[in-house]
């Protein structure tokens, strides 16, 4: 699932340079959001929901092990 | 009342409460220099979004992106805010996490202190402050120079006889070098008295005033121009291209022709067409280097130590790139419709003007109501300052802790002159920046932001080797350093010092070029030389591992 996640957010990086609307305008979201700036907005919010995949499937196993050490050494 | 004196008491107002904020953290101040410079590492989930996304977010986000998007248009967004989403938020989860979990054990409070132990070499501080403090002063300088623009922008009429002026929107406005100066000491009163307590609970507020603030905005602005969708239509019809990201021939040819005819008939068309400017795809493309920044933004690495628990970097990773986005999105669209807005049959930004720094506040104050734009300039402030504190604290910690204490008094200080050293560093650096700015007023925000980012990601190589790369070595780590350096500055040099606004390197983004340098030089010199002690290897890759939760790994 790791490699999926991480696989995932490459491909949005890939996906982000969109030069199939490099010279449109249109369609304009709303009626005046052009393509050019609400494609990457959209792109913003796949990476939110992606970075909240990764939080999910790749979070560090052994991170409350580390804590507990910190605290038991500043103890 | 005048506009501009009501907008002198408002801001003068929000300044005061933001004192009162900072003095007021100074109450749970511990007397430590841990406490002072890292909040006892117990900063929250929520505070830790806020000061990271406070500090990123800058001037440059208001007052640079609104600018940057009224000389070249919508694609802005893509090259410096989407890229920022996904990047920030992979440095903080794949870096973040792992630098709080080493300054956990062992007690780092700089970025410094953590490569002089990783790489064994004493002496590599010496190397990175001078690196690490030059690029943090032109940082500085976006803040400062910015926070006197806007109060001088939005002030106009307010001290007619104290502060005269030819120029007719700065007659009677709070001059710029009083107010960077006004700005400078508001910051400097919190940093000095509530430490990383002060600037976190700050940039808390702070985020949340100028993200309200800059919604609110949005739609007055629309409103003011007939509702977005007639904004745009203006933008349409008297410069498509800034909705774009290519420029044609024909856009070209369009372009003069319509340039052609409004200065044979000025009466004929209320807006001048304004220069096409294109985003070459390479160049695009490239701007994702400059993200990497923030791995290596020493005032970033300072916030990540305040952390509680590493579970507080889960809030910061997701969220990120959806509050860049609320705040970038409406700052595009207010630069883009500055190009061709018009109210009453007038331009609102003069035909000829040439200070982008200046168009959100010119917007802000021609087509807002008095009251309301002047909350709006406490907003952009707001956001300013939510920078500029991280900033000086951090380059006071820098001094302190690495410096005076480490290499001239061979860390023989007490917590208590820690702690005083560290504030006498912090006015220092706020005095030298405030001279600076005052020197060079007009400095291009958007320019001096790119160079300084570029020259942060440049070094990103070498926290990322150092954090997974068990063989980069303590040459490698000099190499990486000075190669960064050495692009850096051949690099500016040939972009005409920054005033070369459109400087590319080999059709790249100059970030690019400095990136595979100082990248290259890491992985060549650590493998030309001895791999490093296993004990100093050993001291950090178990915390790696551990942290991974793979088995058997001893801390």
């Amino acid at each position: 699932m790791r490699l999926v996640v991480y696989g995932l957010i490459v491909l949005l990086a890939l996906l982000h340079q969109d030069f199939w609307w490099w010279g449109s305008i249109d369609p304009l979201l709303f009626g005046f959001i052009p393509v050019g700036l609400w494609y990457h907005a959209l792109v913003s919010l796949l990476a939110a929901a992606l970075w909240f995949a990764a939080i999910k499937f790749c979070w560090p196993a052994g991170v409350d092990d580390i804590e507990a050490e910190v605290r038991e050494d500043h103890a | 009342m005048s506009a501009g004196l009501l907008a002198v008491l408002i801001v003068a107002g929000y300044l005061s409460l933001l004192l009162c904020l900072g003095l007021f953290s100074s109450r749970f101040f511990k007397g430590t220099s841990a406490d002072y410079f890292l909040a006892s590492r117990g900063i929250g989930s929520f505070l830790l979004l806020m000061s990271l996304f406070g500090t990123t977010m800058t001037a440059f986000a208001l007052v640079g992106s609104s600018g940057e998007a009224f000389k070249s248009g919508v694609g802005v967004y893509g090259k410096m805010a989407s890229w920022s989403g996904i990047i920030h938020s992979a440095c903080f989860f794949l870096v973040g996490i792992k630098l709080w979990a080493f300054g956990a054990k062992y007690g780092y409070v700089t970025q410094i202190e953590f490569f002089r132990n990783r790489f064994a070499s004493d002496k590599l501080g010496l190397v990175l402050f001078p690196v690490l403090v030059g690029l943090v002063i032109p940082y500085l300088l976006i803040g400062v120079i910015s926070s006197g623009t806007v109060i001088q922008n939005i002030t106009t009429g307010a001290f007619p006889e104290t502060f005269p002026s030819e120029i007719a929107r700065f007659n009677g406005s709070i001059p710029h070098w009083l107010g960077a100066a006004v700005v400078c000491l508001v910051v400097l009163i919190y940093v000095f008295f509530g430490g990383v307590r002060g600037t976190a609970w700050a940039n808390a507020f702070q985020t949340i005033v100028f993200m309200i603030l800059g919604a609110v905005t949005f739609f007055m602005v629309a409103e003011k121009l007939g509702g977005p969708a007639e904004a745009t239509r203006l933008v349409m019809e008297y410069n498509p291209t800034k909705l774009k990201r290519d420029v044609t021939p024909e856009d070209t040819a369009r372009h003069e022709e319509k340039l052609a005819a409004w200065e044979a008939d000025k009466a004929a068309s209320p807006v001048k067409p304004r220069e096409p400017e294109g985003i070459p795809p390479l160049a695009f493309f490239t701007y994702m280097f400059i993200p990497l920044s923030v791995g290596m933004f020493p005032h970033l690495f300072q916030h990540w130590l305040t952390a509680k628990s590493a579970k507080s970097f889960r809030l910061p990773v997701v969220a990120h790139p959806i509050m860049i986005m609320i705040v970038w999105v409406p700052c595009v669209m207010l630069g883009v419709w500055a190009t061709s807005a018009v109210v009453a049959g007038k331009p609102v930004i003069p035909p000829d003007f040439g200070n982008p720094n200046a168009v959100l506040a010119i917007m802000v104050k021609r087509l807002t109501d008095p009251v309301l734009g002047a909350f709006l300039t406490a907003g952009i402030l707001a956001a300013i300052m939510s920078s500029l504190d991280s900033q000086f604290l951090c380059v006071g910690s820098i001094f302190t802790n690495d410096i005076v204490s480490h290499y001239i008094a061979r860390d023989a200080i007490t917590d208590r002159q820690r702690v005083i050293v560290g504030r006498v560093f912090v006015v220092l650096i706020v005095l030298v920046t405030y001279a600076i700015a005052v020197k060079w007023p007009k400095l291009n925000v958007f320019q001096m932001a790119i160079w300084c980012f570029s020259g942060f990601a440049a070094l990103f190589p070498l926290v990322f080797a150092s954090v997974y790369w068990r063989r980069a070595t303590k040459a490698g780590a000099y190499a990486c350093v000075l190669a960064a350096a050495g692009t850096w500055i051949y690099l500016f040099r040939e972009s005409g010092y920054g005033n070369d606004r459109e400087f590319l390197f080999f059709g790249m983004m100059p970030v690019a070029t400095m990136i595979a340098a100082s990248s290259l030089a890491m992985v060549v010199v650590s493998l030309m030389t001895q791999p490093p002690p296993t004990e100093t290897v050993d001291k950090f890759f178990k915390v790696a591992a551990k942290l991974e939760g793979a088995e058997g790994a001893n801390v």
